[in-house]
């Protein structure tokens, strides 16, 4: 069964399509009639979603500063939260990240993908029974976009000209051509507000599964299910209560003990003692975020590319996710894309801890002494520890690493993209273009390594406006081999996302857009008695 | 000197308005001190607020509307200006009224501090008696090897063994200790067993130590040996002669572990993910949120102050020796 198929199953348990739907759609994806029939029997029976409930959500990363204004939502828990009470125009495919329609039923590009024509659904309400209508489209995007923004999303929309309603439809002009702007409009941040939440941002009312009843910022929100909501498919549970939970221990306490449905962000640490407790369990997911070690092309020493490549073979990357990952995750091979980003480049040779190259490299640079590597806590889960491990396995191949370790507060502004050599991490973007014009493009705001490259900046343009699937893909391909063997970033791995849920919560979609099933996982899972 | 008249004729309420206004001028102090040390901290709040999805148009957006562009002092002033007033200001991360979110927040770490004090202070009192009566018996060492086992083991550890027993293995207890605005008394009390328990063992050992100490001195001293030597009972001798000298360093040492339940116990809170006023701070410092860390620092220091006046006050209460000092 295909990935796709396999999707389109889930979505018949979840009750979210008809037997004439899901035939039509499977057999587009190359199934037999009999097959898709049959595999539309077992799924509706195999687990129907059951309705009602009390979900409750024990989650890392909120704060009493936290805003439900979603052009400030930046922690995880206002990013889930954004996700259950709002909707944004496009969806990712869970397992494909293609786009999917929601509060627009389709899309076209013009033939130099500058102009995009999006058709906005009808008969879609609010929250507060008012309709959902284009011109809140486009003041929504128009909000995040304009020159008095103060939103998160202000980055990704930066190459819109104009927003426009034509005759119902949205119509966005880009000042280049990009084939992405579908999965652009799939960021958390752009959920459509009434009137765009200009005159009241942090209402919390949109069109999402679920409707705010309240919300103590960094303490608890709540959420009943919304009986209007345009989607059948979803928001199965009767309310969901989200308690902000930052203690590790805590987390886990109150899953063990029952007292919380769903927790996140289980330390790798942790995961054994976990999985003893019998009425838990691990849902693991593979994601496009990783650690990093980052070097500044344009600074001494690092502006050597032999150092560079010395210190990319003085890491032992298998290790790494052995030990700081407690084996949830993959190896990185120092570019900043992995298979679960769509058109990704598939074949390039996986770089390997090797002491003989890296002592190679380390001599034909002429560097001497030892190079100092600042690390912090909060760099990533373990950075410490896998700054040392670093040092080991450099130490084997005649190089001196010197640790230095930061203090966790202030480490963003004063250690990590002005330092040369420091421990960091990303979390994934939409698509490959976004990561790369966020911080490997020459003039991107957050171009930490120092990476700049003409001819890299130019494929990644060119990139962007090629509608051509397999000359995408190549060019992508090329990027990824530049970044990998002149760049500054040392990427030993890619971490999985760790979270825990009582056996009682089913339905989880293991989705490769972001944590918590991207957000979703409110309206996604039900209780079984 | 008329000055000195009043000041001999109402010694207690001189002090007292002394001790305000000296309670003023340090709380001005403070409010600069944390000013300043916010300003100094690196980093500004529109780029840590918005982390990795930053675009330097969107910090430049909200550095002015916020009035970040503006200089320090002029900013100090304008908060000044505001707080002398009664108004905090907004939140600059959530937007939200400061005065309405510190209330909230106070009123949950004085909840969980004065349940905990009402439980801790007479249990440790008591104890501390108990003590001096069997002392150097078994009893008294039970109690002591209990109550310094208690405060040797770091707080956090207290919690988590606590968990691990009343929540997880045994489940009898209610967790998280999350409490919110809808939440019944009842509820509320049931939410906050453990991180009471917690509290009460960290404190118990100081203030028990201490009672047991003083009341020893005391009665180990010459006077006491005197009193019963010149006949008086004993219950007349501890209530006229001891308790009044011993009072005082008890009462010192139960405030300041009241000031360390409502300030000091931002790890018990996380533990318990307990919304008090501890993790409130330290979330708003986290993004420099100026006006909160101000007020939270303020209502801090102001209750260290507060409830160090009122310990020195009900000691020259209770021994009038101290209202004239020499």
């Amino acid at each position: 069964m295909s990935d796709f198929t396999k999707y389109l199953a889930g979505r018949v348990t979840a009750g979210g399509m008809n037997r004439r739907e899901f035939m039509g759609r499977s057999m587009a994806a190359g199934l037999t009639l009999a097959a898709a029939s049959q595999l539309f029997d077992t799924s509706a029976n195999a687990q129907q979603p059951k309705k009602g409930g009390h979900l409750k959500l024990g989650l890392e990363g909120g704060a009493a500063t936290d805003s439900i204004d979603p052009a400030k939502a930046t922690s995880q828990v206002m990013f889930t939260a954004v996700r259950t009470w709002g909707d944004t125009l496009v969806e990712t495919h869970p397992q494909t990240r293609a786009p999917l329609p929601s509060l627009a039923e389709s899309w076209a590009p013009s033939p130099d993908a500058t102009v995009w024509t999006f058709k906005i659904r009808k008969g879609v309400k609010f929250h507060d029974g008012k309709d959902m209508t284009t011109d809140d489209v486009v003041a929504t995007l128009k909000r995040h976009s304009d020159s008095k923004t103060e939103s998160g999303a202000a980055g990704v929309l930066k190459s819109i000209k104009s927003i426009e309603n034509k005759g119902g439809d949205l119509v966005v002009t880009l000042v280049s051509g990009n084939a992405d702007l579908p999965q652009i409009f799939t960021d958390y941040h752009l959920v459509i507000q009434p009137d765009g939440g200009v005159d009241k941002p942090t209402a919390g009312i949109g069109t999402g599964p679920y409707k705010v009843t309240s919300f103590e910022p960094g303490v608890r929100m709540t959420f009943e299910k919304n009986a209007n909501d345009w989607r059948s498919d979803r928001g199965f549970v009767q309310t969901v209560e989200m308690i902000t939970m930052n203690d590790a221990t805590a987390r886990i306490a109150a899953l063990s003990s029952g007292q919380v449905n769903f927790i996140n962000r289980v330390d790798p640490k942790t995961v054994s003692l976990l999985k003893r407790s019998p009425n838990v369990e691990l849902l693991t997911t593979a994601g496009g975020g990783h650690y990093v070690f980052i070097m500044h092309c344009d600074k001494a020493p690092f502006d050597n590319n032999d150092l560079r490549m010395a210190l990319k073979y003085a890491i032992d990357r298998e290790e790494m996710v052995k030990r700081i990952l407690g084996g949830y995750g993959k190896v990185g091979n120092d570019f900043p894309i992995n298979d679960t980003y769509a058109l990704f480049p598939e074949g390039i040779e996986q770089r390997t801890y090797d002491p003989e190259k890296a002592k190679f490299h380390f001599k034909k640079s002429g560097h001497s002494g030892s190079v100092l590597l600042r690390t912090s806590e909060v760099a990533f889960p373990g950075a410490v520890d896998a700054s040392v491990l670093f040092q080991q396995s450099a130490k084997k191949a005649g190089i001196d690493i010197e640790i230095k370790r930061e203090p966790g507060d202030g480490y963003w502004s004063n250690v990590w993209n002005v330092q040369p050599f420091s421990a960091s991490y990303w979390g994934s973007r939409a698509t490959q273009d976004q990561f790369y014009s966020g911080a490997y493009l020459s003039t991107a705001d957050w171009n930490d390594t120092r990476f700049k490259n003409e001819k890299f900046d130019k494929l990644l343009i060119s990139a962007r406006g090629e509608l051509d699937e397999r000359k995408r893909k190549d060019m992508y391909r090329e990027m990824a081999v530049m970044v990998r063997d002149e760049g500054g970033t040392i990427l030993p791995m890619f971490n999985d996302f760790v979270n825990g849920a009582t056996k009682q919560v089913k339905g989880y979609v293991n989705d490769i857009g972001n944590d918590m099933s991207n957000g979703y996982l409110a309206s996604r899972v039900w209780l079984d008695a | 000197m008329p000055d000195l008249k009043f000041r001999a004729r109402f010694p207690l309420l001189t002090l007292i308005v002394e001790r305000l206004l000296l309670s003023l001028m340090l709380l001005l102090a403070v409010s600069v001190l944390i000013f300043g040390g916010v300003e100094a901290l690196p980093g500004d709040f529109a780029s840590t607020y918005l982390g990795q999805s930053a675009t330097p148009q969107a910090i430049a957006n909200i550095s002015a509307e916020l009035g970040l562009d503006k200089p320090v002092v002029s900013r100090y002033f304008s908060w000044l200006g505001g707080a002398l007033q009664g108004d905090f200001g907004t939140s600059w991360a959530s937007r939200n009224s400061v005065s309405e979110q510190v209330g909230r927040r106070l009123g949950n770490s004085l909840f969980l501090a004065g349940f905990a004090a009402v439980i801790a202070v007479p249990l440790a009192i008591g104890l501390g008696m108990l003590s001096v009566h069997f002392r150097n018996r078994m009893p008294d060492k039970i109690i002591n090897v209990i109550s310094l086992a208690a405060i040797s083991l770091p707080e956090f550890f207290i919690g988590y063994l606590l968990i691990l027993y009343f929540a997880v293995n045994f489940g009898i207890a209610t967790f998280p200790a999350t409490v919110y605005e809808s939440m019944g008394l009842l509820e509320r009390l049931k939410a906050i067993a453990l991180p009471t328990a917690t509290l009460v063992l960290v404190v118990l050992a100081h203030m028990m130590r201490m009672t047991r100490a003083a009341i020893l001195s005391v009665m180990s001293s010459a006077y006491m040996e005197t009193a019963e030597l010149k006949g008086l009972s004993a219950g007349r001798a501890i209530i006229k002669h001891a308790a009044p000298n011993a009072l005082a360093p008890i009462i010192n040492v139960v405030a300041l572990n009241l000031a360390y339940l409502v300030v000091g116990v931002v790890v018990v809170e996380v533990v318990f993910v307990y919304p008090g006023m501890g993790q409130y701070m330290v979330d708003a410092v986290t993004v420099r949120d100026m006006p909160v860390v101000q007020a939270c620092g303020l209502i801090f220091a102001a209750v260290y102050i507060l409830l160090n006046m009122l310990a020195d006050i009900l000691a020259i209460v209770a021994n009038p020796r101290l209202r004239h000092p020499r």
